[in-house]
């Protein structure tokens, strides 16, 4: 690839803390990399900041290679910026030309509330989780894991759905803040497995519940989410848990 | 003189007469014992989730906003175990052996032995869990091989396998949450552990959003808190990965095992300029497919794919014709760095070599699904189509990784790779019931130095963090708390809470009051370039020598001009990364002077002065069959401690991959 140099103008959006209300900020960036990642483009500003003693901006981040679920930036109107299945810490400069301005801000939505500047609190979808994201087995109970065959097709969906990293962009991009991709991706996971068919029921029920408890909105099925998740999840989830759900209502036994 | 508790009888039998005879707590009991986990990974998330089934109070901490971001999630390649599924002649010995073996004979036969037995419990566990494992066309589940071994045992999730099986242990914590068996504490990082008449009852920690310091007591505390890879700044760790939580441990007289033992991976993303903050590994299973090689002419500059098959030096090929590209990673490390250092390197910078996927692409897949489709003749473009679906399937998400950061197509041009910092062998002494050298104080996973001895085989810390948690904790902690059932919970205005709060407060108070002119990042640099350059894939009692006293300069430096800006009352992460590179680099002090002191070479600690003629990794078993356990005594002195290995079974000899 082609290596160059880039200026900026970053619109950031700063916010002391949760209670405080917030504002953008403009900063200049100047010399940056093509082969810079966006977050080492933000960790260049905060050394800058740093150095004319000023606040630098709190954003969360930790793999730094797009699997941890903890970065989580709005950009340019977009979560995790303009690239298909990417997070922001895998987005690199090379998508930027000399002269842009970048505005960043955090997930927008009630259930994730701001912490600082672009750090929001997600500990609802662990809330959800906790809710019947899960089969309940206790360690030691295990039968051999070649006892029960798994057709290779569910197997396969079912990674498919268990490979959301829970970093909430379909949340941001929803415009009703609705968690279904989210839930939907736990329950295919857990139901397309003959391990988690005991509880499908009470599963999506409870899960659902904790969604609509915590200030998620309702889904109207747009596809925002699906086109902007970072592992390419699939709405055919969202079908999928329908299906589950109304299942749950229906049946007495 | 340490004592491994080890217990007695023949080595397969060791682990069942201790569950056997270990001491038991009983149901009612279990319900008035607290137990603290630092750290949600695959043995944090695991052992909490466990203990918590069990019936004990568990206080679990996290310093990310979620215990499933723990780094265990980005471990890729898979999860090795001894089922022999494909009939290839594994066994619990085998992998017992190949571990042993893998880690040049400086583990601990036991403990190894243990890890061998119960990875067999660990993939039941997880498939009943509901990961999603890779399975064939029969329903059943499918292996792939990895480097140091000659059988298919390793189970995997295409390249995401940590992720799955973090999610597995994540999953399972917060149904014991839900339950109310488990607290969890997320955003709060441990600062000091506190120590009552001998024994560990609590920490103190921060929590990063509020900054406040809180006092939380546990019988018995268990470090679950990773390796400290991220002492040489670039690695392939999280940003956050640090080594706090076990060095804390380490001043309030926990020794430290084997700190110079780190694995260099050989296959990550080169290092492209100044900037970077992090390096990203491209999965060992790679090489089962991928081929490793250099141009044979010293600095062609010709682009890989023009370069003719017989002008290219598959050198792992050539020098380990047994094992190929899948010899340990330290000897294919160290095989990486010699010839980028011979001048055969490629890349702009000359230090990065091809792992190149085009002839299993075409020759294994290519013709694999051919002849499933019936295709006679197949052409070569055909081959390569076909290929290509196979290769998406298998590490489908590494490809795409690779080529964000770096804008090539592998599946159209090599791979260029160059060794990277990946994992710690070294880490907190335990003994054989994962017991530091404080009581009650536990570390497991990669916070221990227990089974990998001084190379990890790939596909191994995954099998050895859940072990831990799943299968090793649940039995040897209850042997521990039994003789505590009638001890009640210690109130936290205990004058050894408010000591160590003190302390904590003190050492934050004295951080921020410095108010120098350089910040903690670019002081975390400098001391990453010392440890590398010196203390990396080749070290040399000169070189070790130098990077000592540097690293005290450095630490001089740091406590005098480092600039950390905002608030102690209120979420800092600047104060928080400082406190980690203080601690990196007293760690760094130590790792060196382990380095030095260990005059042989073996796995991953390569001693300039002790190798075989043709650059092998010489052992000295007469003088250095020993785990090196340190004992911190004040600023810049540590007391030896040395607890000698014997190998009944596994006898030791020159390692061979040839």
């Amino acid at each position: 690839m082609e290596h160059y140099t880039m200026n900026l103008t970053l619109k950031i959006w700063r916010q002391q803390n949760t209670q405080t209300p917030g504002r953008f900020e403009t900063y200049p960036v100047k010399n940056i990399s093509s082969e810079m990642s966006f977050l080492e483009m933000i960790d260049v500003l905060n050394e800058q900041l740093i150095k004319e003693g000023k606040d630098p901006v709190a954003f969360d981040h930790d793999c730094r290679e797009g699997i941890c679920g903890m970065c989580s930036m709005y950009i340019n109107g977009r979560p995790h910026g303009p690239w298909q299945k990417n997070t922001t810490c895998q987005l690199h400069m090379r998508a930027y030309q000399d002269g842009d301005t970048i505005t960043v801000e955090p997930w927008r939505a009630n259930a994730f509330p701001v912490i600082k500047d672009l750090m929001v609190d997600r500990s609802a979808f662990d809330r959800i989780i906790q809710a019947g994201g899960y089969i309940s087995v206790n360690t030691g109970s295990a039968v051999d894991a070649n006892a029960i065959a798994v057709e290779k097709d569910h197997a396969d969906a079912a990674f498919a759905a268990a490979a959301c990293i829970g970093c909430g962009a379909c949340v941001a991009a929803c415009k009703n803040s609705s968690a279904m991709l989210f839930v939907s991706a736990k329950v295919s996971h857990l139901a397309l497995l003959p391990q988690g068919s005991p509880e499908r029921k009470t599963r999506s029920m409870n899960m659902v519940a904790q969604m609509d408890k915590e200030g998620f909105g309702a889904c109207t099925n747009t596809g925002a989410c699906e086109a902007v998740c970072p592992k390419g999840i699939s709405i055919e989830n969202i079908a999928r848990l329908n299906r589950e759900y109304m299942m749950t209502g229906l049946s007495d036994d | 003189m340490l004592d491994a508790k080890i217990p007695a009888g023949l080595l397969e039998q060791k682990w069942n007469y201790y569950k056997g005879h270990c001491k038991l707590v009983n149901p009612a009991n279990k319900r008035k014992l607290e137990v603290i986990v630092v750290g949600t990974g695959l043995a944090g998330a695991s052992a909490a989730a466990s203990l918590g089934e069990l019936g004990y109070k568990v206080k679990a901490f996290c310093f990310q906003d979620s215990p499933r971001r723990a780094h265990s999630i980005a471990a890729q390649g898979g999860i090795n175990a001894a089922k022999n599924y494909q009939n290839d002649g594994d066994s619990v010995f085998r992998l017992f052996y190949d571990t042993i073996k893998g880690g040049d004979y400086r583990a601990r036969e036991a403990n190894v032995h243990r890890l061998a037995e119960v990875s067999v419990n660990i993939i039941d566990q997880c498939v009943a869990q509901g990961v999603p494992f890779a399975r064939d066309y029969g329903g059943l589940l499918n292996n792939r091989s990895f480097g140091g071994t000659q059988v298919k045992r390793t189970f995997y999730a295409a390249g995401q396998t940590g992720q799955q099986l973090l999610i597995g242990a994540y999953q399972a914590l917060e149904r014991q949450v839900a339950l109310g068996n488990v607290t969890m504490h997320s955003r709060h990082e441990m600062l000091e552990v506190v120590v009552i008449d001998g024994k560990a009852r609590g920490i103190i920690c921060r929590n990063l959003v509020t900054g406040e310091l809180e006092r939380h007591f546990g019988h018995a505390v268990l470090l679950c808190t990773g390796g400290y890879g991220n002492v040489f700044y670039l690695s392939t760790n999280a940003m956050g990965s640090n080594v706090t939580a076990a060095w804390k441990a380490h001043k309030k007289g926990a020794f430290f095992g084997n700190p110079c033992f780190t694995q260099i991976h050989p296959t990550c993303i080169p290092v492209s300029g100044d900037h970077q903050s992090k390096l990203t590994l491209m999965s060992e299973s790679l090489r089962n497919d991928g081929r490793i090689w250099v141009p044979k002419q010293k600095g062609d500059k010709r682009k890989p794919n023009d370069i003719p098959e017989d002008e290219r030096d598959y050198y792992l090929e050539r020098r380990y014709p047994a094992f190929g590209n899948l010899v340990p990673r330290d000897v294919a490390s160290r095989a990486a760095k010699e010839r980028c250092d011979a001048g055969y390197g490629v890349g702009t910078t000359g230090q990065a070599v091809y792992l190149d996927f085009k002839y299993n692409l075409i020759n294994k897949y290519g013709r694999a699904e051919a002849n499933k489709l019936g295709i006679q003749n197949p052409d070569t473009d055909t081959l390569i189509r076909l290929g290509k679906e196979v290769v998406k399937e298998e590490y489908g998400n590494l490809f795409d990784m690779y080529e964000k950061i770096t804008g090539e197509n592998p599946y159209e041009v090599p791979m260029r790779i160059y060794p990277a910092v990946h994992y710690t062998m070294g880490g907190l002494w335990v003994d054989y019931e994962l017991m530091t050298s404080v009581k009650g104080l536990y570390a497991l996973g990669e916070a221990n130095f227990s089974d990998h001895g001084a190379n990890r085989l790939g596909a191994s810390a995954l099998m050895q963090g859940l072990a831990d948690g799943y299968f090793v904790i649940p039995y040897t902690l209850g042997n521990y708390l039994a003789d505590d059932i009638a001890l009640k919970a210690i109130a936290t205005d205990h004058p050894a809470f408010v000591e160590a709060e003190q302390s904590a407060a003190d050492r934050i108070a004295k951080l921020m009051g410095i108010q120098g002119k350089q910040t903690v990042e670019s002081f975390h640099k400098r001391l990453g370039k010392i440890i590398w350059d010196k203390c990396g894939m080749a070290r040399s009692e000169k070189g070790l020598k130098e990077a000592i006293a540097e690293i005290q300069a450095l630490k001089k430096e740091f406590w005098s001009d480092v600039r950390i800006p905002g608030i102690v009352n209120g979420m800092n992460p600047e104060l928080d990364k400082a406190g980690r590179v203080a601690d990196f680099i007293e760690l760094g002090e130590l790792m060196c002077l382990d380095a030095l002191d260990r005059t042989e070479s073996c796995g991953g600690h390569f001693r300039e002065e002790s190798q075989t003629d043709e650059g092998e990794a010489l052992r000295n078993d007469e003088q250095f069959s020993y785990v090196a356990a340190w004992e911190h005594k004040a600023e810049h002195q540590w007391a030896l401690h040395k607890e000698p290995l014997t190998f009944e079974v596994a006898k030791p000899s020159q390692r061979s991959y040839k």
